[in-house]
């Protein structure tokens, strides 16, 4: 029993800084620090720099060049990342579609596919919701038909996140609607370039930047090449794909980031003459969360070892989807009430720096922190609901409890 | 990082663990209540030829020479067995407390009989006005001679009536709440002057209120040198809080366990109850205070010794408001998910549920450890 990381891994813990002191771009950073949303170059940006120093595919094992490293080292790099403000990593390429085309797609989608993730030629998106099927994604019903050497597909997708930057799209789709709902479902690759391929944005609550979108498909042609594995097999990848991404999902190299801006605003504001955070009951809310964090940060690595002893894991990987989301969305809420009355001047610009330099844009009044204090409490309700809905974290944790 | 037991501590948690199991059946535990001792001398001797006794004390006083870790797999094995018997009071805190001042002859003695399971010690530090404030001392010790004279009122001392020494604390100089002037002492409990008053508590312990009233004791028996046992009383009782979370944490996973099988065994329309969302989704919340708290007990043993006093409480009071809060939720909702059968003596969840109840007020609640937490220096440090 023992808490500290190794003599190995802290020197790849101090390896790690020094590349983030380095290589990141203060412009990114700042952005990151303030709360602000990141454009596609910025993302792209950040990617290649990792790749020119072979931490491209931080989750990929050595023979896809990736960097081969556990699920510990993986830990470290990304909440180092996150609490020195580093983009975070655009998962759907390095860590959805790429574990899944290692494991089931054929050398020739691996030879085509894979290199240009890890040096951010190509951005993907996924494509799984519809408009009929959230939590129930197995209920979905955009057909793909086999013509040929294509298969035609027509459907909806929606909740797509950053689609508009991407170039290509892994998709579920139903080629077999005679089957039992799961059976009938495939994994296909689709390019969002096709012809008949429409993204729409979805306008979301915060008023920020565009980040989710409606895809519509009216008949894509998509070579049959594209299809990855079996025909009607799609369902078994997409839980794999599902079970594959644990190291980060708890959020908490974020999350301490979070709630150390949480803790310098509350600090410099002024309630009453004296500063928020020696208000007892502003005090107490912070500092249970800030416990809650720490218990979740042990938490996470106790989840870790398992990993790296190649033991299945319990329920705990839902447990840091339940909480880590909790948690976040606290000090994003917290961080709003602690703006005051200087919470609810809607400013979805803010999200963009520099904003303030657009003549066109609103007063810049109050602290700097509350510009986009809000938009972010907004935004981060998805924390619960995406990525299967915490109500539906909770059925998995009975299960696994024995009920 | 290494969250894995070394085999000798897994062979100690499969002693325990057997022992336990064979030795205090709920039955017996049950009996053990009903007669109102709080506790069975055989029992406790049993304890002691496992070791349990000898655990805390060192090697080189007959003692196994152990730490945290590996209380921590002594509680986590006793806890769901619910033993009366004085382990925590005696074998962790009083031991720990006693073994800061094992190069003194009277303590080596002590310790000795201690890890053989001769004698009983209980700290007796709390006291009506201090809540769960270590500082605050009000009872006096005043030097007559080669004698101190013991004046005050010490609260709720678990375990008191049975133990043959009273480690009592009390204040040479300054006043409550000074960090300086605190004086320790071994106080054998037939001491004239020293009364009890014993009571039941829920857990089905017996502890008790003691006034000391002119109570002379020679000043041979005050354990370090002259006004300087609050630290040594802290580390003892930074050792009992984190033995207490492991206790819990054992306790919690047992509530659960009993809870799901309880969920999938009784049929109301027509369907076992564990089929319905709203209970699977409270349990689901039970574990998540579980593993929270697991990971947090876990810490506390690690940092429960730490020279980084701060650093130390900070994490001491982070995991007790973990835990103490877990231990409610799960204690209450385990009762609740039970229905009327959670309410009945019958039942080892309503005896879980009272000894988490217990564990929740013991050495500060989460309102107290919250504010310590807050307010600590380290808080101010972390931004």
């Amino acid at each position: 029993m023992n808490l500290e990381f190794t003599a190995e891994e802290r020197t790849f813990r101090d390896e790690v800084r020094a590349f983030l002191r380095e290589r990141l771009p203060a412009t990114v950073r700042d952005k990151v620090l303030e709360g602000r949303d990141l454009n596609r170059e910025d993302y792209l940006a950040w990617q290649r720099r990792l790749h020119e120093r072979g931490w491209g595919g931080v989750n990929w094992p050595k023979q896809f060049g990736g960097t081969g490293w556990n699920a510990v080292q993986q830990y470290i790099f990304e909440e180092e990342s996150a609490e020195a403000g580093a983009p975070r990593l655009i998962p759907f390429g390095l860590k959805m579609v790429a574990p899944v085309l290692m494991a089931f797609g054929t050398p020739e989608q691996q030879r085509r596919f894979l290199p240009p993730i890890l040096s951010s030629e190509s951005w993907w998106c996924q494509g799984y919701s519809e408009p009929g099927a959230g939590s129930d994604l197995a209920s979905l019903r955009t057909r793909a038909v086999r013509d040929g050497e294509y298969f035609v597909v027509n459907g909806q997708k929606t909740w797509n996140t950053l689609g508009h930057f991407a170039d290509w799209m892994f998709c579920l789709v139903r080629t077999d609607p005679e089957a039992k709902q799961q059976s009938g479902i495939s994994f296909l690759l689709i390019d969002m370039k096709s012809p008949g391929v429409s993204v729409r944005p979805i306008a979301l609550l915060d008023g920020g930047s565009r980040e989710v979108n409606d895809i519509f498909l009216d008949n894509v042609r998509v070579p049959v090449a594209n299809l990855v594995g079996e025909e009607n097999r799609g369902w078994t990848y997409a839980k794999f794909l599902l079970g594959h991404e644990r190291s980060s999902i708890a959020a908490v190299g974020s999350a301490k980031r979070e709630l150390v801006r949480l803790k310098r605003a509350a600090r410099d504001e002024r309630s009453g003459g004296r500063s928020l955070l020696d208000d007892p009951l502003f005090a107490a809310r912070v500092a249970r969360i800030e416990i809650d964090l720490m218990a979740l940060e042990i938490t996470n690595l106790r989840v870790l070892s398992t990993e790296n002893a190649a033991r299945a894991p319990g329920p705990e990987a839902s447990i840091l989807k339940i909480k880590g989301s909790e948690i976040q969305q606290a000090i994003s809420e917290l961080l709003m009430h602690a703006a005051g009355p200087y919470a609810l001047p809607l400013r979805g610009e803010a999200m963009e720096a520099g904003w303030q330099d657009d003549p066109g844009s609103s007063p810049t009044v109050g602290p700097p922190f509350a510009a986009t204090a809000t938009c972010a409490y907004l935004n981060q309700r998805k924390l619960s609901i995406f990525g299967g809905t915490n109500e539906i974290q909770k059925n998995i944790v009975a299960k696994m409890m024995g009920l | 990082m290494e969250f894995e037991f070394s085999e000798e501590q897994r062979q100690l948690r499969e002693a325990v663990e057997a022992f336990a199991t064979k030795e205090y059946s709920f039955e017996r535990l049950r009996a053990i209540k009903q007669s109102g001792a709080g506790w069975d001398p055989a029992v406790w001797r049993g304890l002691a030829e496992l070791g349990v006794t000898a655990l805390n004390v060192p090697a080189s006083l007959g003692g196994l020479g152990y730490g945290p870790t590996e209380t921590l797999v002594l509680m986590d094995a006793s806890g769901p067995s619910l033993l009366l018997e004085p382990i925590l009071t005696s074998a962790v805190i009083a031991t720990a407390l006693i073994r800061q001042f094992e190069a003194e002859a009277p303590a080596a003695e002590l310790l000795r009989a201690m890890a053989a399971g001769d004698r009983i010690a209980a700290l007796a530090h709390f006291e009506p006005r201090s809540r769960f404030d270590v500082r605050w001392v009000e009872s006096r010790a005043t030097s007559a001679g080669r004698e101190f004279v013991l004046e005050g009122h010490k609260a709720v001392v678990a375990h008191a009536g049975i133990a043959d020494v009273l480690l009592v604390s009390a204040r040479s100089a300054g006043d409550a709440g000074d960090a300086r002037g605190l004086e320790l002492f071994a106080v054998p409990r037939e001491t004239r002057g020293v009364t009890l008053t014993e009571y039941l508590t829920i857990d089905g312990q017996r502890a008790a209120d003691i006034q000391l009233h002119g109570a002379r004791v020679p000043a041979s028996s005050r354990l370090g040198g002259e006004g300087a046992a609050l630290a040594a009383i802290e580390a003892a009782l930074d050792l009992g809080l984190a033995a207490l979370c492991a206790e819990a944490v054992s306790i919690m996973q047992a509530l659960i366990r009993a809870t799901v099988e309880y969920l999938n065994t009784r049929q109301q329309f027509g369907q076992p109850i564990g089929r319905f969302q709203a209970l699977q989704h409270r349990v689901a919340e039970m574990t998540v205070h579980l593993e929270q708290s697991r990971s947090m007990s876990i810490l506390a043993a690690m940092r429960c010794t730490s020279t980084d006093l701060p650093e130390r409480r900070r994490a001491l009071s982070a995991a007790k408001v973990v835990v103490a809060e877990a231990a409610r939720f799960v204690g209450q909702q385990a009762v609740q998910l039970h229905g009327g059968m959670g309410m009945t003596d019958e039942l080892k969840v309503s005896h879980w549920f009272k000894r988490l109840t217990a564990i929740e007020i013991l050495f500060g609640d989460s309102d107290f450890h919250l504010h310590r937490f807050a307010t600590s220096a380290a808080a101010e440090n972390s931004i």
